[in-house]
């Protein structure tokens, strides 16, 4: 079941066209993410997905219905995204912020219904946030500060979220609390999550599915342990490499190689 | 929760931050204070409470007239000026998105100073008399403000408008209207060239009821609309891809808005000059008293910048009396210390 289609979706901010003519289907209750060089279109997709960028040719099927055709606002009540790098302006609470989550739902008169504060409330239990409710937002750490952007798109109350690039400038312990926070809203709730990010062996191993792009289609997809080899990164990334299973997860693990020091005498599989 | 009313009934819900409503209840009896004591000093004093009495009808006579012909409609102008440029200073910064914005900042009030300004020299005779009553410069001064607002949103607009690129050639356009400006008083008689430096510091003096009557309209014809669109604006702060994303039609609210922005900003300052800083700072200072949700910012913007323009012309009247000083020299000597100082405390 796919909960996203793309049929014949051709993406392009000038003339020359950054996704050209894609199908493509996000599965339903699982976790995908896409990954690709640096400038393939990646995000682009991602918002086109989420109907930021209307799309030159072609549909975006949420649930079966074009989202280009069906009111924004209802749209909202059934995906949410959150971009890169979102900046939250100044002294606005923690509260505020993931309050907003809620406009979908809201009306003049119905600002703060029960259901709105449930919402909000399970979304700050949920990132942990309850004992900043009062903080600015600006005076969080990095971390702390994701969490709370997430906290606002899952007090959305949506079944699908896309989340572009999460975790890039976070350092490795906070990149793991967002994924495993994501990890485990899906796990619960059975939501579909769709993400961006840039570290291959974190994508193999928190996502069911993978999207890999490149020459504005999709290069190949599936189950990481499927479809991570060292074909697809040298093909995708342009970068040589070996992909073993990860001797803790078992998932595909990259090491691109390149230069720096070798310790010979470690037993680890033997490259180059 | 505690720091909170909440209102949830079958037909409605609110949620009402009770440090805001305090903080503002507090600054609307700040404002009434200022406007007692400042229609209560003049020429003759008159006592805050003897005014308060005035104004409910039951004072002397020599007061009441006093007051209600001369002093209440300059006062009133003030306020209303100053709380229009705030509000209009809030907006765009949230819909454009920049702590620096404000409509002096992007040309809006410069589009007003240029009407104003070539209104006084292009219909002015050799002998300083103008062919034109003086009466149709608000008019010059508003339209002047709304070409230059559709100009700087038509510029702008490349599939939709951007908040940088609002900003980039509103700050071009005003480099290019002052130019003009500076051009025309130049060129054009000298009495007129003081006169006009005098509106485009901005100044209250001898304003009427008819001013007011102007005025009033337009102000409260707008705050619904800003009630209406508190909750839009508030999210509009988070981001082009954020607020679609929410299911709003980003382009044609910041238009809305931008319209907003115009016509509180315009009617301020036909009638008023071009009084600079109360919508730049204005908002900043509201933002430490009240916080950045749109909910408190804009009520409490409204009330600094009216009592900024109060104070800033009760200085004006008095400190260099018999001299008048135009209020908006005094605009910036009222607000940037306040601000400093709040900005102090805060650290």
């Amino acid at each position: 079941m796919a909960v996203l289609t793309t049929s014949n979706l051709t993406l392009a901010y000038g003339k020359e066209p950054i996704i050209d003519d894609l199908n493509l289907q996000i599965p339903k209750g699982k976790i995908t993410v896409l990954i690709g060089s640096n400038g393939c279109g990646k995000s682009t997709l991602l918002r086109s997905m989420a109907r930021l960028l209307t799309p030159k040719d072609g549909h975006v099927l949420l649930n079966g219905k074009d989202v280009a055709k069906r009111s924004t606002k209802q749209v909202a009540k059934e995906l949410a995204i959150l971009p890169q790098g979102p900046i939250a302006p100044e002294g606005l609470t923690v509260l505020q912020l993931v309050k907003q989550g809620r406009f979908p739902y809201q009306s003049w008169l119905q600002q703060w219904s029960q259901e709105d504060e449930k919402a909000v409330m399970n979304a700050l239990r949920a990132t942990n946030l309850i004992p900043f409710m009062e903080t600015p937002v600006d005076s969080l750490s990095g971390g702390q500060r994701q969490r709370a952007w997430i906290a606002m798109t899952l007090a959305q109350g949506t079944e699908t979220i896309l989340l572009d690039e999460p975790t890039t400038y976070l350092d490795m312990t906070h990149q793991i609390e967002i994924l495993d926070l994501l990890f485990e809203l899906n796990e619960k709730e059975k939501r579909t999550i769709v993400m961006v990010l840039h570290d291959l062996n974190l994508a193999c191993r928190y996502a069911h599915h993978i999207v890999a792009i490149q020459d504005k289609t999709v290069y190949a997809e599936g189950a990481p342990e499927e479809i991570m080899n060292e074909q697809l990164v040298a093909d995708v990334f342009q970068m040589s490499s070996t992909v073993i299973p990860d001797p803790v997860f078992g998932t595909p693990m990259c090491i691109p190689y390149g230069k720096g020091r070798v310790v010979r005498h470690v037993n680890t599989p033997q490259y180059a | 929760m505690r720091k909170y009313w909440v209102l949830q009934r079958k037909s409605f819900s609110f949620l009402i931050d009770k440090k805001t409503t305090v903080s503002i209840i507090a600054l609307t009896f700040a404002a009434i204070v200022a406007m007692l004591i400042s229609i209560g000093v003049g020429d003759m004093y008159i006592a805050p409470w003897d005014v308060f009495q005035a104004l409910m009808g039951t004072g002397l006579d020599i007061n009441q007239l006093i007051i209600t012909e001369f002093r209440l409609p300059r006062v009133l102008v003030a306020f209303i000026a100053g709380s229009s440029l705030a509000l209009s200073g809030a907006i765009l910064q949230g819909i454009i998105r920049n702590p620096l914005a404000s409509p002096d900042m992007i040309g809006i009030t410069g589009g007003a100073g240029f009407a104003a300004v070539a209104f006084l020299t292009m219909f002015s005779d050799d002998s300083n008399n103008l062919l034109l009553s003086i009466n149709y410069l608000p008019l010059f001064a508003f339209g002047g403000a709304t070409i230059v607002a559709f100009l700087i949103y038509a510029l702008a607009w490349k599939d939709g408008v951007t908040p940088i690129r609002l900003i980039l050639i509103g700050i071009g356009l005003m480099a290019l209207l002052q130019a003009l400006t500076t051009l025309m008083m130049l060129i054009g008689p000298i009495y007129r060239a003081s006169q006009a430096t005098i509106w485009l510091t901005g100044t209250v003096y001898g304003t009427s009821w008819n001013e007011v009557k102007a005025l009033l309209p337009w102000f409260l014809g707008i705050l619904p609309i800003l009630v209406l669109l508190v909750r839009r604006l508030n999210i509009q702060g988070f981001g082009d891809d954020l607020t679609k994303g929410a299911g709003i039609s980003v382009h044609r609210e910041r238009f809305l808005l931008l319209m907003v922005c115009t016509a509180l900003a315009g009617s301020a300052v036909a009638f008023a000059g071009a009084m600079g800083f109360v919508g730049l700072i204005g908002p900043h200072i509201a933002r430490r008293i009240s916080g950045s949700s749109f909910g408190g910012l804009l009520p409490a913007s409204a009330l600094i910048g009216g009592i900024m323009v109060v104070l800033a012309d009760l200085a004006g009247r008095t400190l260099f009396s018999p001299l008048e000083v135009p209020a908006g020299v005094f605009t910036a000597a009222i607000g940037a210390p306040y601000f400093i100082y709040l900005l102090f405390k805060n650290q």
